[in-house]
């Protein structure tokens, strides 16, 4: 079975976001940059599927030379080739599933993996974007997954509960925490992961449909008040709650 | 352009979930702004009192239906809908952003080519044109935008837009028989979690951390939940340690949650937890170190022993309730 899965490179999570100086992004200076938590699962799922199905595990990314730093943390995990989708620009959503989209098209994956969002921009549509384009069907925020010939029943995460959907090869799957444990790469891994090709090419052109005015920091909670340190200041708390902040 | 808004009613079981109803309050709002026109519509069997919306000003829906349709097909969904946006001519569509309207919105942008902003938690109207904010970085920060496209499609974080009563309005329900609907991908059932209420729609939460010390502790988490109807959320150290699923999980890998009242309980508040519940109305803090983070944000704080603060805080909102 050919498989792809798109990963994208990101802040590190427990990045202080800083506004640049052009006041639409962030300030750079000193960010580490990992490979986005939520492509983990969507790599450990590529690459389940073919230790069963058989089949190739091709890695694609979109953007600046740096993501290769990302695309390698997969290869090491197992995956078998890697493709840079070439743009020093940042683009939006549509822009990114477009340049993912023809790539995918020349590539023929039967089924394709993505994080359900990436943590920087939180968007969490480029795995339905990209299936839309390709004519592919499309299952996101997927916990547990099934294939079976032509098949595929996915469980994804809705409020209260998973609801089970049906639908059939070739699809996209976008992945949440949950789907699976995401292996650590072994030494080997890491290894031979040096002799693997990144193909590198540029992302097709498009026009942005968003354009961002600008980035603010949002209106921080001021601290508030300790009203005490053991349970003689619970009534005070509630009373607090009742009458001050009128939320019970 | 026909200077038209569609707004996306979701029903779960033929009921109008409430957050539509903010979708409908923010329809009505731009559109006398705007002067344009509105209408909405929903997909799905059988319906109850769809009417209702009337309440909020919404004058008309279409309802799309066919008893294959009573539960969420992306395929179905999104083709007849897009079908209905291009029919009316509409060139604003306002869809909440819950599991579905954040599904469904993307593969509608694709049919009808048209800009696609999500979760926003703001909505204005500047020199003519939509501005949208919404939070990045899981919070950290927020970014205006605008689209350039000619159709527009904006999902509303639920809870954050205001319902309101206005122009009531006798609604006018069409029915449209939907034949052959496109079910290539769809729902074949829905499971309940074991958890009574979800972090993502819950107006209060009560989140436990690590300093639970274990999972057999979060029935403490539990029963102060249920005293008030609250939802149980968790941090990520309390999720990543195994004791608790992750569906409750609320920060920068779990869900942004924004409720009117939120406590943290045994939590430090770790830069990626408060991204996630900064944003909520009244925060209260229980936690036995006064230098923890979480505090900073917190509306009101117990710095103590929570093994002994939580069942005396439970007591006396049971206390209350009755």
């Amino acid at each position: 079975m050919k498989i792809a899965v798109c990963v994208s490179h990101v802040p590190d999570t427990a990045t202080k976001i800083i506004v640049g100086p052009d006041g639409k992004t962030i300030d750079q200076n000193g960010v580490a940059f990992i490979l986005n938590p939520y492509d983990e699962y969507a790599i450990e799922e590529a690459l389940k599927t073919k230790e069963k199905f058989g089949g190739d595990v091709t890695v694609l990314s979109v953007g600046k030379e740096a993501n290769k730093e990302t695309i390698k943390k997969a290869l090491a995990m197992g995956a078998d080739s890697g493709i840079l989708l070439k743009d020093e620009n940042d683009r939006d959503s549509l822009g990114i599933a477009k340049a993912l989209a023809e790539e995918i098209k020349s590539l023929g994956p039967e089924i394709v993996f993505f994080g359900k969002q990436s943590v920087d921009y939180d968007n969490s549509i480029v795995g339905q974007l990209t299936a839309e384009l390709l004519n592919y069907n499309c299952i996101s925020v997927v916990v547990n997954l099934n294939i079976d010939g032509n098949k595929v029943i996915a469980e994804r995460e809705i409020e209260g509960g998973r609801e089970v959907v049906e639908t059939t090869l070739p699809v996209v799957i976008t992945a949440q925490k949950g789907l699976n444990e995401p292996r650590y790469a072994s030494l080997k891994g890491i290894m031979a992961a040096k002799k693997k090709v990144i193909d590198e090419k540029p992302a097709v052109v498009s026009e942005p449909l968003v354009e961002v005015i600008k980035m603010n920091k949002p209106h921080m909670k001021q601290a508030g008040r300790i009203i005490g340190t053991d349970k003689t200041a619970v009534p005070e708390l509630v009373r607090l709650l009742k009458e001050e902040a009128k939320v019970i | 352009m026909a200077n038209k808004i569609l707004v996306f009613l979701e029903q779960r079981s033929g009921n109008i979930k409430k957050s539509s109803l903010e979708a409908c309050c923010k329809a009505v709002q731009l559109a006398k702004e705007l002067n344009y026109d509105f209408e909405a519509a929903v997909v799905g069997g059988d319906l109850n009192n769809v009417e209702s919306v009337g309440r909020y000003g919404i004058g008309k829906v279409v309802h799309f239906k066919n008893d294959s349709l009573k539960d969420y097909s992306s395929s179905g969904y999104s083709k007849i809908l897009a079908d209905q946006i291009n029919q009316i001519d509409a060139d604003i569509i306002l869809l909440s952003n819950t599991a579905l309207g954040k599904d469904l919105a993307p593969f509608i942008s694709i049919k009808i080519n048209a800009g696609l902003v999500i979760d926003c938690i703001k909505l204005e109207i500047e020199n003519g044109e939509i501005i949208a904010t919404r939070p990045v970085y899981a919070g950290k920060a927020l970014i205006e935008s605008k689209l350039l496209s000619n159709k527009k499609i904006f999902t509303l974080r639920p809870n954050v837009f205001p319902i309101v009563e206005s122009d009531n309005k006798q609604t006018q329900v069409e029915v449209v028989q939907v034949e052959n609907p496109d079910l290539r991908s769809r729902v074949i059932e829905y499971k309940k979690s074991d958890g009574k209420r979800d972090v993502a729609e819950a107006e209060i939460i009560v989140s436990g951390g690590r300093g639970l010390k274990g999972p057999e502790n979060f029935n403490l988490i539990e029963e102060l939940a249920d005293s008030i109807g609250a939802a149980v959320g968790a941090s990520r150290a309390a999720v990543d340690a195994g004791w608790r699923p992750h569906s409750e999980q609320v920060g920068q890998t779990g869900k942004t949650v924004s409720p009117n009242l939120y406590f943290a309980i045994g939590i430090s508040g770790a830069i990626q937890h408060l991204a996630g519940m900064s944003s909520s109305k009244c925060i209260v803090a229980i936690n036995k170190d006064k230098e923890a983070p979480i505090f900073g944000v917190a509306d009101y704080g117990i710095a103590g022993d929570l093994f002994e603060v939580i069942p005396a805080l439970t007591e006396e909102l049971k206390k209350y309730k009755s």
